[in-house]
């Protein structure tokens, strides 16, 4: 905080009388606005130096190096090849976007209709949109453990099974089938996340001119002619931006597995990448292979950002 | 308010005004059980014994509560401990995001020094780093800062200062700073008031609304991490409440997780209770309105 108050007392009156009587220069007035500046924005610049940039820096350069016994050495692409032949990479990669694709069918679309839907509504409104919400702000921790005892459980006791079965409808082992893992890590996280979602696309669909759905009207479009040519097409930024969000957010695929299936889950079923990096880095003490696998995938996810830009920007254009 | 999808005047006439009625009934009905459902499920769930939780089917009300669930919980797990450093990470993480990301917006904003813009740039940059990849070497820098070789485990800074470094923050504020006239500030200046004054007396009390934004941001972000204090909090005194429950969860009977994870919760709902229409309206500005 010593440092924030610094540029305020180079402008007591005190400094002031140092300069009486012939006006300070130009420059020297830039080189002290500047000064002041760069006070205030030490702070946070130093944080970011510390805790974003330099590690940036740092994890890629450890990729290629090798610390044994406080020794570090340079290694080449060795890292990346025990990383790649880790008998679970594949599994952890397939696994991951299989998350991604059925989050991206599930939790994209969802949250979407259900924002077309509470838009239309002239009641509850409130309590509609704070029901949707509720989810997000609970630690995702407890969450979890909500749903990997009560709602998941493989015998008939759980939530699930009791409903599906009350139902007539076959009934699943969840997180101990080696099928259901995915769909039901991606139910649990839709249900956590999908209330941010919603609420922005709330945000957006207010934002639509009312005009545009009078004139579709006038023009003969049904409620589906309507959100096809008037809702998406007026939302479009939103959702492409929200789609790239959540397909970067996706891939790190994490605590779900970690708690929900304790890690791997059955058969390697819930192993993903972010877990693999984890597990190297903290149980396999590999550091150097994890900070591979996390350039890895950084590289994975910025060549699909890019794909993803194009791909957008020739919609755009056309 | 302006027409949406159906018009209002669909809507108010005979058959339009019956299917809006029966949908509405439907919606309330199916969002209160498909979001409520669950957290009813958890806080009874936990109140049953371990035999009426393995029965088939299960019951809707405990038959027999055991409230001892939840007490077993606080005491086993030393709940009070982890509530309270994770209320006191979370409160320092605002603090510090508070004002180092405030001062350095304004900076941005309004003294603007060179190469101010390429600070900018880059901050912005960490955006587009996805925070799994960046895990690893941040764990290694925490465990021995360059140039200082210090230790930060077990450290709060160790949640405190990665926290400041929030692109997000410095986007959302300074945003907020360049909306505020330069009149006002060169009104300021005349008046001889130095930046920090500026600051402190013209652009935070018209920046209210962002900085609450702000704020519930920090808040609910250290409530709710996971792995990042799981790495850097390691010891059972400095744990906090998510990582606790984790740590405790394998030899712990179900229920007693359960209830646990339950009152972790509490917080966090009541804070949005609370917070309702300002978490809301805050999300919204954060994303949009760009």
């Amino acid at each position: 905080m010593a440092i924030v108050t610094v540029p305020g007392t180079r402008e007591q009156p005190g400094s002031r009388l140092r300069v009486p009587v012939r006006a300070p220069t130009r420059r020297g007035r830039r080189v002290r606005d500047n000064l002041t500046g760069y006070a205030f924005l030490i702070g946070a610049v130093l944080c970011f130096a510390f805790f974003s940039w330099y590690p940036m820096i740092r994890g890629i350069v450890m990729s290629f190096q090798r610390t044994r016994r406080g020794v570090t050495t340079w290694v080449g692409w060795d890292n990346y090849e025990r990383i790649v032949n880790d008998p679970s990479f594949l599994t952890a990669w397939k696994n991951t976007l299989y998350f991604t694709v059925l989050a991206l069918i599930f939790g994209y679309a969802v949250p979407f209709f259900v924002a077309i839907l509470l838009n239309e509504f002239r009641h509850a409104k409130g309590y509609l949109r704070a029901l949707v919400y509720l989810p997000v702000m609970l630690p995702p921790a407890s969450a979890l453990f909500l749903f990997k005892y009560y709602v998941y459980d493989p015998s008939d006791a759980g939530l699930f099974n009791a409903v599906l079965k009350a139902l007539h409808l076959p009934t699943s082992e969840w997180m101990q089938s080696t099928t259901m893992t995915m769909p039901a890590m991606v139910l649990a996280s839709t249900w956590m996340n999908m209330g941010g979602a919603v609420l922005i696309y709330l945000a957006a669909l207010q934002n639509i001119p009312g005009e545009l759905y009078e004139a579709a009207e006038l023009d003969g479009a049904g409620i589906w002619g309507r959100i096809l040519h008037v809702t998406i097409p007026q939302t479009r930024l939103i959702l492409s931006l929200m789609a790239m969000l959540q397909i970067v957010a996706t891939m790190q695929l994490f605590i779900e597995p970690l708690i929900l299936a304790g890690g791997a889950g059955t058969q390697d079923s819930a192993t993903s990448v972010a877990y693999l990096i984890y597990q190297h880095g903290f149980f396999q003490n590999d550091l150097n292979g994890a900070a591979a696998l996390g350039v890895i995938m950084l590289v994975v996810l910025a060549g699909f950002s890019a794909v993803y830009a194009r791909l957008t920007a020739r919609q755009d254009a056309t | 308010m302006s027409r949406t999808l159906i018009s209002q005047a669909q809507l108010r006439r005979g058959r339009g005004k019956a299917v809006y009625w029966t949908l509405l009934a439907l919606v309330l009905l199916v969002f209160t059980l498909v979001f409520i459902g669950p957290l009813y499920w958890m806080v009874t769930g936990a109140l049953k014994s371990g035999q009426e939780i393995a029965q088939t089917p299960p019951t809707l009300f405990p038959a027999d509560p055991q409230p001892e669930n939840y007490i077993n919980a606080w005491t086993r797990l030393n709940l009070a401990k982890l509530l309270f450093n994770t209320f006191y990470y979370a409160i320092g993480a605002l603090v510090f995001q508070l004002v180092l990301d405030t001062a350095a917006a304004y900076a941005l904003s309004k003294l603007r020094p060179a190469f101010g813009n390429a600070i900018l740039g880059l901050m912005l940059a960490t955006l587009m780093i996805p925070a799994m990849v960046l895990i690893i070497p941040q764990y290694v820098t925490v465990i021995d800062l360059p140039i200082l070789h210090i230790n930060l485990l077990d450290s709060p800074l160790a949640l405190w200062l990665p926290a400041v470094a929030n692109a997000f923050n410095i986007f959302l504020l300074k945003r907020f700073f360049d909306s505020i006239p330069e009149d006002l500030m060169a009104a300021a200046v005349i008046d001889g008031a130095g930046p920090l004054r500026t600051l402190w007396s013209i652009i935070l009390p018209m920046s209210r609304p962002i900085l609450g934004v702000v704020s519930i941001f920090a808040v609910t972000a250290v409530w709710k991490d996971f792995l990042w204090p799981k790495l850097v909090m390691p010891s059972p005194e400095t744990r906090t409440v998510s990582v606790g429950i984790y740590a405790f969860a394998g030899g712990t009977p179900m229920n007693v997780v359960v209830a646990a994870a339950v009152i972790a919760a509490v917080p966090t709902v009541v804070f949005f209770l609370i917070f309702q229409k300002n978490i809301m309206s805050g999300l919204t500005t954060g994303s949009l309105k760009g």
